[in-house]
């Protein structure tokens, strides 16, 4: 219980500390100093003490919101960051749908066997996946080359929105399919055949029967690719070049990074996760309707 | 009919095909002679002995198996205690509890990064191996509780206080019944903690120190320069390193789905 207490809870305390204070410089009266009296502090000390005397200045960590009004400055990086990812899950969804259906109807054995093929990438260290990419991605990489040999290209691929939307969804596909796939192997093959006994058609017992059943599991799949997707910043690092920032960066930038700054960084971090617990609760709830609304 | 079913697994072969080429191409690179990744000059191993040679890739291996081990063993112990201690609690304040124990799952791995690096600093520690193992033991822990507690639920209570009424003590109760029950969900956690931990970057991207860096966080290095080739190689024995453990673990899980059918 104190562990929980000391690494989960203080933790989130601590940003929560860090996004909604700054550390400002005082005198030894404790008025707050801009860049501006700094200097004009300094200039007048140095008239009457000479060069080397150093006023007497205190830092002082001070309650303020401007830091979560920053964050709106940057905005646009996060909204496209939402943008990207948003369009990687919906991607993932479109690609991974057949490909666990397909899975959960086969023999038991050989779902095992398809199942594994498909954890076997995820389990492959991901800046060595990325990696990967980069190189068929390249100016003179694979692609470019094949391309090249029947007269196209050579296009730029790497360092624009589309590759880092490609690595999202290369990263994250087996997160898609294997919740979709868990429960779709949960409907009975026998459910199905009836549907088609009663006359329906392939569409019809798509729309009707496996899809309403494996809502849950589309649930969850939207989850675990767009929390990972909307935050990360290896991927946009790699295959993005410096043009295309997202919030994952920016906030590793606050903190390790040249633009150290991690009140700013604490208050992103806090931003961004509000969002993501909203987006949650808001899927959560919908899953739940729909739950009802199967039971009815 | 047929005709759809085959388009569905023309599909899904295509799909098999975007999972892995990227890898087999890396896989290919890694007997490249030639330093480019694009162009084959001939087949080499070169890039295997450089690799066994190179002490950074291998101390950090070492330091990944130890925080794997050490994160893990502690974040199995405490999981499990916490797991028992949730278990008997009142129903209002379990809700509470699992709520807060699951965060960090729903969390951006970044956040949890982050706010674990605001606290060492808090607490002035040094980043090293001790922030590195706490920052692993903490995300490891929700998921060993996670694998622990429908063990328990499914326990039956009436074991101990059958226990007890033949004379069992609170710790032999413990040991000798609440243990071998609960105990395969000990060890998916563990396995569980241990392939997170191996496989984690970003969170000790922001918690590790100069002593203490894991093969991931100097694969992001490597992979921060242009040409190393040694990664292809690194890679490729990580991919036979990964299909040799997934390819043990299934045969033996089909062999014993088989003896139960036949059973």
């Amino acid at each position: 219980m104190l562990w929980m207490a000391v690494f989960i809870i203080v933790p989130l305390i601590l940003i929560a500390v860090f996004a909604f204070t700054t550390t400002v410089k005082t005198d030894a009266d404790g008025n707050i100093l801009d860049a501006e009296a700094l200097d004009a502090l300094y200039e007048e000390y140095e008239e009457e003490y000479g060069e080397d005397a150093e006023p007497e200045i205190y830092e002082r960590t001070i309650f303020t919101l401007a830091n979560i009004f920053e964050v709106s400055r940057y905005m646009s990086t996060l909204l496209h960051s939402i943008w990207l990812a948003l369009i990687a899950t919906v991607i993932c969804l479109i690609l991974g749908y057949p490909v666990a259906y397909l899975i959960s109807r086969l023999h038991f054995d050989r779902q095992k066997i398809m199942l594994m093929l498909v954890m076997l990438p995820m389990w492959m260290n991901f800046l060595l996946r990325t990696y990967a990419w980069m190189t068929l991605l390249e100016r003179s990489g694979l692609i470019n080359r094949v391309l090249g040999l029947i007269g196209l290209g050579p296009f730029q691929m790497i360092n624009t929105p589309g590759a880092v939307v490609l690595g999202m969804v290369y990263n994250y596909l087996p997160f898609m399919i294997t919740p979709l796939y868990s429960v779709m192997t949960k409907i009975d093959g026998r459910t199905i055949e009836a549907a088609q006994d009663l006359g329906a058609g392939s569409l019809r017992v798509m729309t009707r029967v496996v899809i309403p059943l494996s809502v849950p599991g589309v649930v969850s799949g939207i989850t675990m690719v767009f929390v990972p997707a909307v935050s990360t910043f290896i991927i946009s690092r790699m295959l993005g070049g410096g043009t295309n920032m997202l919030i994952g960066d920016l906030i590793d930038l606050q903190f390790l990074g040249n633009a150290y700054n991690p009140n700013l960084g604490a208050a992103m971090s806090l931003v961004l996760m509000v969002f993501i617990l909203l987006c949650m609760s808001i899927t959560n709830s919908i899953d739940d309707d729909d739950m009802e609304a199967a039971l009815l | 009919m047929k005709k759809r079913f085959s388009f569905t697994k023309i599909y899904t072969a295509l799909v098999f095909a975007f999972l892995y080429i990227p890898i087999f191409v890396l896989i290919a690179n890694s007997f490249n002679a030639s330093k480019s990744r694009t162009v084959w000059t001939g087949f080499t191993l070169d890039w295997y002995s450089k690799l066994i040679h190179n002490e950074t890739i291998l101390s950090s291996l070492l330091n990944t198996l130890i925080v794997a081990l050490a994160a893990s063993v502690a974040a199995t112990i405490l999981g499990t205690a916490a797991a028992i201690g949730i278990y008997n609690m009142r129903t209002l304040s379990r809700r509470i509890v699992m709520n807060v124990s699951n965060l960090p799952l729903l969390n951006p791995e970044i956040v949890t990064g982050v706010s674990l690096m605001l606290l060492f600093k808090f607490m002035q520690m040094e980043f090293g191996y001790v922030t590195l193992i706490l920052a692993h033991v903490s995300f490891c822990v929700p998921y060993v509780i996670l694998n622990v507690m429908p063990k328990l639920r499914q326990m039956d209570r009436n074991l101990c206080e059958a226990a007890q009424d033949l004379g069992c003590n609170q710790w032999q109760v413990f040991r000798k019944v609440v243990i071998p029950e609960i105990l395969p969900g000990i060890i998916t956690g563990f396995l569980m903690s241990v392939t997170y931990s191996i496989d984690d970057f970003v969170i000790s991207y922001f918690t590790y120190g100069a002593t203490s860096q894991t093969l991931s966080i100097t694969i992001y290095s490597m992979t921060r320069r242009k040409v190393s080739p040694e990664v292809n190689a690194l890679s490729a024995i990580i991919f036979v390193v990964v299909l040799a453990v997934l390819l043990v673990v299934n045969i033996a899980d089909i062999r014993r789905h088989k003896k139960e059918v036949r059973r």
